[in-house]
């Protein structure tokens, strides 16, 4: 299981030239990434908030330790007072985080609500994990597919250069359209999984047997690259998710292209009131051609 | 004076032992209750339309399913999305079939969504939970009867009722056992 | 008051020698002794697992091992640093100090004491021999989340089997720590009196008891699920796995703080000491330590804000999270206080607790970040929650126990350590330390999932950096083994109070403590 012949080769090649091999150099990314989402932008905003908040803190605090620190040494003769309580010290500091905390809960609050209100969606999207791929439904159209990892498997295995979007490209991407509420239904197949796109700021646990909503509308077109965050076995790297967000027109295209035929007729003969186009489950379309074929959905 | 007090502390792990199991109902009323993963009361239609029907409010109630893999069967709503008004009385039908020429249970849990909506979801029928049969290539239609309550918030237009079927070999009954060797017995009587 | 004669050479009681004294041993010290022993053996085994995993991410692209094979070492590198090298390691420091610091002559049940330390190398050679399973060893994360543990092969049940055992040892630890905190005291030992270690560990040893059953109860839950046609946490017979995680959190939060509670007394042990000065805020610091301690049953959920609550569900476990950093604050503050206007020596135990009170912090900010819902949905499960917890367990457990052995060391074995080697293994560890995990805090916002044996190329430059940070972090902690080796085989004769006039009644003892000490309890002032 372990390689390890190939690992001393490997290791000893990455030594020598340190971080200065590596094929592309990425930005250096410190801080979450720009988000295309209003709640997104909310929850950059907020983080910048707490974190700075956390930064004067810290500052603060142990701006007052590192200066006892040097003022207060022994070597400098500094004799010690022997005081070792202070009501008032102590309510101060019980009072002031709490009223920081306080202030940080108020807005968080706010923020929260905005998340969780996925009502009055234009669009509604299925999104099942798999050991290791991503299904999408489109509920309203009836457009299905896989999403599989499109790197090649010789770039994982260091034969061959890796790509720009080496682990965060995929066969069949998803296209959404830009300034519409999309609702997202998550769940999965087998064991748990996590949809999360980072500049989306959406992340929600796809869980077998239940079923999750979480809604993002998005800004600006744009492809929008992120992975599965729960652990979900052994693949659990390779499953990336790419959103390709397009103008209404673009999505109302790719719709049309993609959408089944229409339905056969024994599905109508339902007597239930109220019954709208049916649901397709047809073949799974493959866009582009993928060569890895996606199983037949049962 | 220690035993005392060792035989207490024991006394208290065996306590929170059977506290870890006590959590699996205490967590069972509180999902009903409060609706958590989308979990909802399953009443009898009466009680569930007692109030009458709200006319003024339409809620459409979206219908989605999921077969699990291991499962050669195709199941699904037989319809998108039905609209129905707070109180009455409604009915959807799931449509399964078995692809296999096998006998073959399969087993399917719920779930509704948005959690606040799922409290006031009042399932009255339903084929969740149970062992379902389906012969070889038998086809079946599953009915729903639901009933959205008369005090949902009034925020909530759109309620999501998904289902998944899983394949219930790992969870059958000596009945359920018996079922499938007499089906299986039928079918290899029928083709020789 | 040093109440034993000078004995402790020929002692009084015959105990046998060799293999068969540590074996047979009922006495305290032998017995702390080969907790911290196997706590350290734990850490390296740990250690080594955790140098797989940044070998495997020092570069993108698959290059040592398989996907399987990483998931297997960040999992089991988890649990035998929680249960191998953290919680045993605590207890060792129970065993040594809590009788010597309360006057009594050992802990309270000196048998049950040999058999909870002894159930320790059996849990732990069960655990490492899922590896040799055919599935490999537990590869579902250490938070054994079901379904995926219902999926795993013969290595998941050994590890269940293992966390029992593992379990039962700590249970067991817990009630001779009660026992004896409660029962043992040398008359006038009031328990406002006690040293704050002995008051974290006896709250620790209540949450122990509290929790380590639920867990237990969980993974049996499991192994039914598994293997005997329950289905608690299988959705495919109408289970919930969001069940599962909500037990494994009611257990794993209190965890955290059984990990860290110890280690604050650890702190309030050594700050003072080397201030000249005594603890700020004693009785706070104690209600702290309790109401953190509270505080860790009822939030839970932090954890799992993403499988899907109800509003009203994520906004009070933000809440009450968000609480648990004021009586945190209550005690960084205090122990800032301590230092203030004291008389300050850095010798290598109060260069350990200074750089826990500082990096400790760093992860009790994180983690007050982390507590906020709208923003943990962008951290959770990212190397950000990873640089986090690295940071409360490293540089909050881990090195308080380095500088606990470093204050302590001198009273167990008689002479003094290498104050420079010590202070080196300080630089090194706090220096390779950072290295490694600060650039994680930057990866996880980056976008960087945990748990992944290779990555997109954005996160390749932190990588190499926090690789190349814990080889070093990894080779350092060789250096701790030799100056412990050193120590015990001699050095500069330590005095019996060791350092400039401490208080506790561990220093009113020769150094090396004699082999029973208090046997007539010690006049308390
Ligand atoms: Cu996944």
């Amino acid at each position: 299981m372990v390689r390890l012949n190939k690992a001393f080769t490997v290791s000893l090649s990455a030594l020598i030239p340190l971080a200065v091999a590596t094929p592309v150099f990425a930005e250096w990314g410190l801080n979450l990434p720009t988000p295309v989402t209003p709640i997104g932008e909310g929850i950059l905003t907020l983080h910048n908030w707490i974190l700075l908040i956390c930064t004067i803190i810290f500052v603060g605090v142990f701006g007052v330790m590192f200066y006892s620190l040097y003022a207060h040494r022994k070597s400098k003769g500094h004799k010690p007072s022997q005081f070792s309580h202070s009501t008032f010290a102590e309510i101060t500091w019980t009072v002031i985080p709490t009223l920081i905390l306080i202030g940080m809960a108020i807005p968080s609050t706010a923020m929260l609500i905005k998340m969780e209100d996925t009502s009055e969606a234009d669009l509604t999207v299925k999104i099942t994990g798999y050991q290791w791929k991503w299904r999408y439904d489109y509920l309203d159209s009836g457009v299905q597919f896989y999403s599989n990892l499109s790197t090649d498997r010789n770039e994982i295995l260091n034969k061959n250069e890796k790509g720009e979007n080496y682990l965060l490209e995929v066969d069949n991407q998803v296209v959404l359209p830009i300034g519409k509420k999309i609702r997202f239904l998550i769940t999965a197949n087998d064991v748990i999984h996590s949809w999360w796109v980072p500049q989306l700021a959406v992340k929600k646990d796809a869980i077998p047997g239940f079923i999750n909503e979480v809604w993002t509308k998005i800004n600006e077109p744009g492809i929008y690259r992120g992975q599965c965050t729960e652990l979900c076995g052994r693949e659990h790297g390779f499953m990336p998710v790419v959103v390709k967000a397009v103008s209404v027109e673009e999505f109302d295209a790719w719709v049309a292209e993609n959408a089944p035929a229409e339905e056969q007729a024994e599905e109508t003969q339902s007597g239930v009131s109220g019954g709208q186009t049916l649901v397709a489950v047809s073949a799974i379309s493959t866009e582009d051609g993928a060569d890895d074929p996606a199983p037949a959905i049962r | 004076m220690n035993r005392r007090l060792v035989l207490r502390l024991l006394a208290l792990t065996v306590v929170m032992f059977g506290f870890g199991y006590a959590l699996v109902p205490l967590y069972d009323t509180l999902c009903v209750a409060f609706g958590l993963n989308g979990k909802t009361r399953i009443t009898d239609t009466q009680t569930a339309a007692a109030d009458g029907v709200d006319e003024d409010r339409w809620i459409t109630v979206q219908f989605t399913s999921h077969t699990a893999t291991g499962l050669p069967w195709e199941f699904r709503p037989m319809m998108n999305s039905v609209r129905v008004h707070p109180g009455e009385v409604k009915d959807a039908v799931y449509f399964a079939k078995n692809n296999s020429s096998n006998p073959i249970f399969g087993r399917a849990t719920y779930s509704v969504s948005p959690s606040i909506a799922a409290v006031h979801f009042n399932k009255t029928e339903c084929f969740c939970f149970t062992n379902q049969l389906l012969e070889g290539h038998e086809a079946k239609e599953m009915p729903v009867r639901f009933v959205v309550g008369r005090d949902i918030p009034k925020d909530v237009k759109t309620i999501t009722l998904s289902y998944s079927f899983f394949n219930a070999e790992q969870y059958l009954s000596e009945e359920d056992k018996n079922k499938l060797t007499a089906s299986t017995k039928r079918n290899s009587a029928g083709e020789g | 008051m040093a109440t034993v004669a000078d004995d402790h050479h020929d002692h009084h009681d015959h105990h046998p020698t060799g293999l068969i004294r540590w074996i047979t041993t009922t006495n305290h010290k032998d017995i702390g002794t080969l907790y911290l022993l196997f706590s350290f053996a734990m850490f390296l085994v740990g250690g080594a697992m955790a140098m797989v995993i940044r070998a495997e991410l020092f570069q993108p692209g698959l290059q040592i091992v398989d996907p399987h094979f990483f998931n297997q070492m960040t999992t089991v590198h988890a649990l035998v640093m929680v249960f191998g090298a953290v919680m045993p390691g605590m207890v060792g420091f129970a065993n040594w100090m809590i009788p010597i610091m309360i006057g009594a002559p050992d802990m309270a049940l000196p048998r049950l004491n040999n058999w909870s330390f002894w159930i320790l190398p059996f849990a732990a050679t069960l655990l490492l021999s899922s590896f040799l399973t055919a599935g490999g060893g537990p590869a579902a994360g250490w938070t054994l989340y079901a379904p995926l543990t219902i999926q795993g092969g013969m290595g998941v049940d050994l590890t269940i089997f293992a966390v029992h055992m593992l379990g039962i040892s700590s249970v067991l630890g817990a009630i001779n720590v009660i026992v004896t905190i409660f029962n043992m005291r040398a008359p006038g030992m009031d328990f406002m009196k006690m040293p704050l270690f002995v008051w974290t560990w006896l709250i620790t040893a209540f949450l122990l008891i509290a929790v380590m059953p639920v867990f237990a109860g969980a993974v049996t839950m499991l192994l039914t699920d598994r293997h005997f046609g329950t289905a608690f946490f299988n959705p495919a017979g109408g289970g919930d796995p969001v069940l599962f995680q909500h037990i494994f959190w009611f257990f794993g939060h209190p965890e955290v703080y059984i990990m860290i509670l110890p280690a604050f007394g650890i702190i309030s042990a050594i700050i003072p000491t080397f201030s000249r000065k005594p603890l700020f805020g004693y009785t706070s610091m104690v209600l702290a330590v309790a109401g953190i301690a509270f505080l860790s049953f009822i939030v839970w959920a932090h954890h799992m804000f993403t499988v899907g609550m109800p509003l009203i569900g994520e906004v009070y476990f933000m809440y009450a999270t968000m609480l648990i950093a004021v009586p945190t604050g209550v005690k960084v503050f205090n122990w800032v206080a301590t230092m203030w206007r004291g008389s300050l020596t850095f010798e290598t135990p109060m260069l350990f607790a200074i750089g826990v009170v500082v990096l400790f912090t760093i992860g009790g900010l994180s983690g007050l970040m982390l507590g906020i819902t709208p923003a943990d949905f962008q951290y959770h499960d990212t190397y950000f929650v990873v640089a986090h917890f690295h940071y409360v367990l490293f540089s909050g457990s881990v090195m308080a126990m380095m500088g606990g052995v470093y204050y302590w060391l001198p009273k167990w074995t008689g002479h003094m350590y290498d104050e420079k080697l010590g202070k080196l293994h300080f630089w090194l560890t706090t220096i390779f330390f950072n290295i490694t995990f600060f650039p994680q805090h930057f990866l996880g916002l980056a976008g960087m999932p945990r748990r992944i044996p290779d990555y997109a190329l954005q996160f390749t430059e932190f990588n190499v950096i926090s690789s190349l940070g814990a080889f070093g972090l990894g080779v350092s902690q060789l250096l701790m083994a030799y100056i412990v080796y050193k120590c015990v085989k001699g050095g500069e004769k330590a005095t019996d109070e060791v350092w400039d006039n401490p208080e506790g009644l561990e220093w009113t003892l020769p150094s090396p403590a004699p082999y029973h000490t208090f046997e007539t309890p010690p006049v308390i002032k």
